[in-house]
């Protein structure tokens, strides 16, 4: 008899050169994805004078640094300087690098997927936390530190413990409103910030089963969010779907090979996790945040905590989270006033994101300016092939070029202090879209709404197209 | 980088959960190359005011020479930045203590000489009833795991690889370089059984 196994367990073995006593795992890396902060790295290496190992599959972009408008003609000195040095460190290594004019360019973590560099099967790291993203496609996918970006340039391979194994079934059908991103919300309250950290997530159930391969990206990226390293999905004929015909994916001779062996991967009926959880889709809602922490979440007809209900350091949290919010405890979140919107980020900047918070945009004017930049160069040729950007443009909002912009707000794309932000990005931190900003995490559609709005508003309670959304 | 068996230094308290990495460093500071030292950007935005001044309030601002940190759950959780571990080392702390971490922040301490102790509930409290006033002669010892400070012995979890890395001041690179002959026999099985596993050339 064979022993059932998981997914985690199969790709794990799949990687694993040797086992150290300690329990350590020296691990073969698939595909590397560098970034312009990268450069601590690189500089790791030329103060040791080595070379990258493999820069075929080292794979280099442009995108936490880089301007929004007028991005051709950088006056930033540091900024051009970040963006420089990545294509200095890259062509000196010979790895393929995708600049500012480069029509691939994008979000890492969404153009990894687009251009069939991010496969099922593999293991891929970056040194960015939401690497997580990649696990979507059935692939062990990890962020890492500068140093551990070092090591996999020098070596091609990474230490690690294996983690614990945590599964997230959730069954039913999303009700209408509900997207992914509120899937991930839902969840990371649920268990807290840190409710899964040393686990590696595998999402299943038939509510996954029947997502997109954008909507799996959105969920699996936020893993972090509650403390997971990894997130994961079994690939199904939709992830082959998305994956043929891809630039980097594998030709045609080797098409079927490459799908039966992805096939194996799935986890073994009876095979055991560390950790069960269960989620019924009949208890999801359109849900966001409402503190500085991503597990401070409510559904969109919740009601912000009072503090009054909880133990004394969970209160002091919670009050601390309400004075840098400026909210008060115990009323409805719906209804909070918002200064601006930023549909954008790794986590909710594909097409299928564009395009539903289109069409609640579609022939209508925004109360609240906002940004929009779609998460790659490609999806926003595509976009505008479909008129999508007509629509924000007419709608009062700003349509931008692709990079991670003011989710992480290193390029100057910051949301002003005490200015409040209703986001598709993925941290709600202090100070994460700028010294001061208040910002609360939604799906792009209920952006979208709060944008029409200029409030927080359930996009239920919007007369809209089911089809649409 | 250099090993180290036991620390001796002032500890203090930073009672605040969920100090991710985003607050130890904002990411505006980060395109800074290292050699220019990170020690000003450490908890930057909770340190100063709008103006840039120290808050005195800030128990890093009042003992800024501390070099052991209790702080409250959850620290470096959030983005992989080990730009947090630049800043904490430059500043002259050794030892992070709490009851959780983030896990790549942790990895990343101690791939810089940081040392993430990990305490239970109860040992934290203690150990925060004993640090309500900085303690000057606080002795983490790697070879016990153990916090000590002010006639108490508290116990923490670490990793032994971990402890081993932090005592021996190894690096992953040299260490790897062992099993070079191993990664090459992998590597020619992974792409025999496995063509699919090399992107197709780019045209």
């Amino acid at each position: 008899m064979t022993i059932a196994r998981t997914m985690l367990d199969k790709l794990w073995a799949a990687h694993e050169i040797v086992q150290r006593e300690d329990g350590s795992s020296l691990l073969w890396v698939d595909r590397h994805l560098v970034h312009e902060g990268s450069h601590h790295a690189f500089a790791k290496l030329a103060a040791r004078n080595l070379p990258v190992a493999e820069p075929a599959l080292t794979f280099g972009v442009a995108d936490h640094y880089v301007p929004t408008r007028n991005r051709l003609q950088i006056t930033d000195a540091t900024i051009a300087r970040m963006i420089n040095t990545l294509q200095s460190n890259t062509q000196q290594h010979g790895i393929e690098f995708m600049g500012l004019d480069d029509p691939r360019q994008g979000i890492v973590h969404v153009i990894g997927p687009e251009q069939g560099i991010t496969l099922p099967g593999l293991l891929i790291n970056c040194g960015d936390s939401h690497t997580s993203t990649h696990g979507a496609f059935g692939a062990l996918a990890f962020g890492i530190g500068a140093t551990e970006v070092a090591h996999v340039l020098a070596t091609q391979t990474v230490w690690q413990k294996k983690p614990k194994s945590m599964r997230i079934n959730i069954n039913g059908t999303l009700p209408f409103g509900v997207t992914a991103k509120d899937i991930a919300l839902h969840w990371i309250a649920k268990l807290d910030n840190s409710g899964a950290q040393g686990h590696a997530i595998e999402y299943s159930g038939s509510v996954i089963k029947q997502l997109s391969m954008e909507a799996r990206m959105t969920l699996c990226n936020m893993s972090i969010e509650g403390g997971a390293r990894f997130g994961m999905i079994a690939p199904d004929n939709i992830t082959f779907e998305y994956v043929k015909g891809r630039p980097y994916a594998p030709a045609s001779a080797q098409w079927e090979s490459a799908k039966q062996a992805w096939r194996q991967l799935t986890t073994d009926e009876g095979a055991p996790f560390d950790r069960e959880i269960r989620i019924d889709s009949v208890d999801l809602a359109p849900t966001l945040t409402w503190g500085t922490s991503p597990d401070q979440a409510i559904a969109v007809d919740g009601y912000i905590p009072n503090p009054a209900a909880y133990d004394d350091a969970k209160a002091q949290t919670i009050n601390s989270a309400l004075e840098y919010m400026d909210l008060k405890a115990g009323q409805p979140i719906e209804g909070t006033p918002i200064d601006q919107i930023f549909l954008g980020s790794c986590t909710n900047a594909r097409i299928e994101d564009i395009r539903s918070a289109a069409a609640v945009l579609k022939g209508k004017r925004v109360k609240v300016p906002g940004l929009v930049s779609p998460g790659s160069t490609a999806i926003k040729a595509q976009a505008e092939r479909e008129g999508l950007d007509r629509i924000f443009i007419d709608a009062g909002l700003e349509w931008a070029s692709s990079g991670c912009s003011s989710c992480v707000a290193m390029n100057g794309d910051t949301i002003g202090s005490g200015k409040r932000c209703a986001s598709t990005t993925n941290r709600n931190f202090r100070g994460r879209q700028g010294r001061g900003s208040r910002t609360h995490l939604m799906s792009p559609i209920m952006v979208a709404a709060a944008a029409l709005h200029g409030a927080i508003v359930d996009v239920r309670s919007l007369s809209l197209d089911e089809a649409c959304v | 980088m250099n090993g180290w068996t036991a620390h001796t230094g002032m500890a203090v308290c930073l009672d605040v959960d969920n100090i991710d990495t985003d607050q130890i460093i904002p990411a505006r500071f980060m395109s800074q190359p290292r050699v220019d030292g990170y020690a000003d950007f450490l908890m930057h935005d909770l340190r100063r005011d709008n103006k840039g001044t120290l808050r005195p309030d800030f128990i890093l601002n009042q003992h800024p020479n501390a070099s052991v940190l209790l702080a409250g759950k959850n620290f470096g959780s959030g983005s992989s930045r080990e730009a947090a571990v630049y800043a904490l080392l430059d500043s002259g702390i050794q030892v992070v203590i709490a009851q959780s971490f983030g896990d790549i922040f942790a990895s990343n301490a101690i791939n810089n000489g940081v040392l993430p102790a990990l305490v239970s509930a109860d040992d934290w409290q203690t150990l925060h009833s004993s640090c309500t006033t900085p303690q000057l002669d606080c002795k983490v010892d790697l070879n016990t795991s153990t916090v000590n400070m002010s006639d108490t012995s508290i116990p923490f979890v670490i990793d032994e690889t971990w402890r081993l890395k932090l005592i021996n001041g190894w690096d992953d690179t040299d260490l790897t370089k062992e099993y070079q002959s191993q990664i090459d026999t992998f590597r020619a099985r992974r792409f025999e059984a496995n063509t699919w596993a090399w992107p197709t050339a780019s045209d």
